[in-house]
């Protein structure tokens, strides 16, 4: 009676449920995390109130156009090429020689870094409908591009460190210093 | 020595299982930490564009998809592109509704971190999106993310 009693449970088929339950999570589920092109839409106007048009001066708008063609055109008269929106949008932003053409600017006290001059240059992107999205997203891309550019010059220039080796206090700090001021216009031929 | 050459001479034990079980277990645990449930099945064809800007969605749970593109069975609906939510087919007009069932999941802190995540084939002409980014602003979701595969930079 004693012997029978210290009989072990069989474990023989453990292996082999536990890979049932494996193949099946196998199966069942996905590993790929998503990533992409980050933006935040403009709030919907709301019809009942009265719009105080906020006029943006002319010299303070850089508008990429994308046409049916998917060829570029930069405030509304000069056909650019793709690689040519980085180095634009990043003089854009900067104005490095204070040009009357280019942005004002507006002092801002920022933690961190103290009072600097911060652009008020927006970028507008206007697409037509037959636009594809593959190109959308290029230009998307470029202009980020610019931005993230911008924002790790600022970052070595007051920190003296990449914008991805910064604190999150000191991140905040350059996006405030360079804002990504991109505006996603609805495109033309709505009709 | 010599007792160990004695056993030598037996035949060859089987080979140790015991521990087989627990290491299924562990690439078990493994898998069900390190992904998540497949919800849908997708009913149209995605391809993403490249982008080498992206940044990673942080918080699934706090994400809702929105596909658009070309239908996989295009003999019985066509071959112009179509907007996917959940398991079906929707118009740009069922986009609100829809926000507004996700919305309602999410506790009331996590909604304004709320995420759409716009995932659009390559091939798909604006006109469809800008419609769908219309009804997301109606539905005041305007946390947006164009999905894209990372690309080495090159066109």
């Amino acid at each position: 009676m004693a012997k029978r009693s210290s009989q072990e449970i069989n474990a023989g088929s453990m292996a082999d449920i536990a890979f049932l339950l494996l193949i099946f999570y196998l199966v069942a589920t996905t590993m790929n995390v998503d990533s992409g092109i980050m933006r935040t839409l403009p709030p919907m106007a709301d019809e009942n109130v009265e719009q105080d048009n906020v006029k943006v001066n002319k010299r303070n708008l850089m508008f990429v156009s994308i046409n049916q063609f998917d060829q570029l055109l930069l405030n509304l008269k000069e056909p650019i090429t793709l690689d040519r929106i980085v180095g634009d949008a990043k003089e854009f932003i900067l104005n490095s020689d204070n040009s009357e053409e280019l942005p004002e600017f507006e002092e801002k006290e920022i933690d961190l870094i103290g009072k600097i001059k911060v652009s008020k240059g927006v970028i507008s992107l206007q697409n037509e409908r037959q636009t594809t999205y593959e190109m959308y997203v290029k230009v998307q891309n470029e202009l980020t591009r610019a931005f993230n550019e911008l924002r790790e010059e600022a970052s070595v220039k007051y920190f003296g460190k990449n914008f991805e080796n910064l604190s999150e206090e000191e991140q905040e700090a350059i996006r405030d210093a360079i804002p990504m001021r991109i505006s996603e216009a609805e495109p033309k031929g709505m009709e | 020595m010599a007792v160990m050459k004695k056993k030598g001479n037996k035949s060859a034990p089987a080979i140790q299982t015991s521990s087989l079980p627990d290491i299924i277990f562990m690439l078990l645990f493994f898998f069900m930490v390190s992904t998540t449930m497949r919800e849908i099945t997708l009913i149209v064809k995605t391809q993403m564009p490249e982008a080498t800007e992206i940044s990673k969605l942080e918080k699934k749970s706090l994400v809702s998809y929105i596909y658009i593109g070309v239908p996989t069975n295009v003999k019985a609906y066509g071959d112009s592109p179509r907007i996917q939510l959940n398991n079906d087919y929707k118009s740009p007009a069922e986009i609100l509704e829809y926000i507004t069932a996700e919305r309602e999941k999410l506790s009331e802190a996590d909604r304004p971190q709320m995420t759409v995540s716009l995932k659009i084939d390559r091939g798909v002409r604006m006109g469809i999106v800008t419609e769908v980014k219309t009804e997301l602003r109606r539905a005041n979701a305007l946390k947006i993310c164009y999905v894209a595969q990372k690309s080495l930079g090159y066109y």
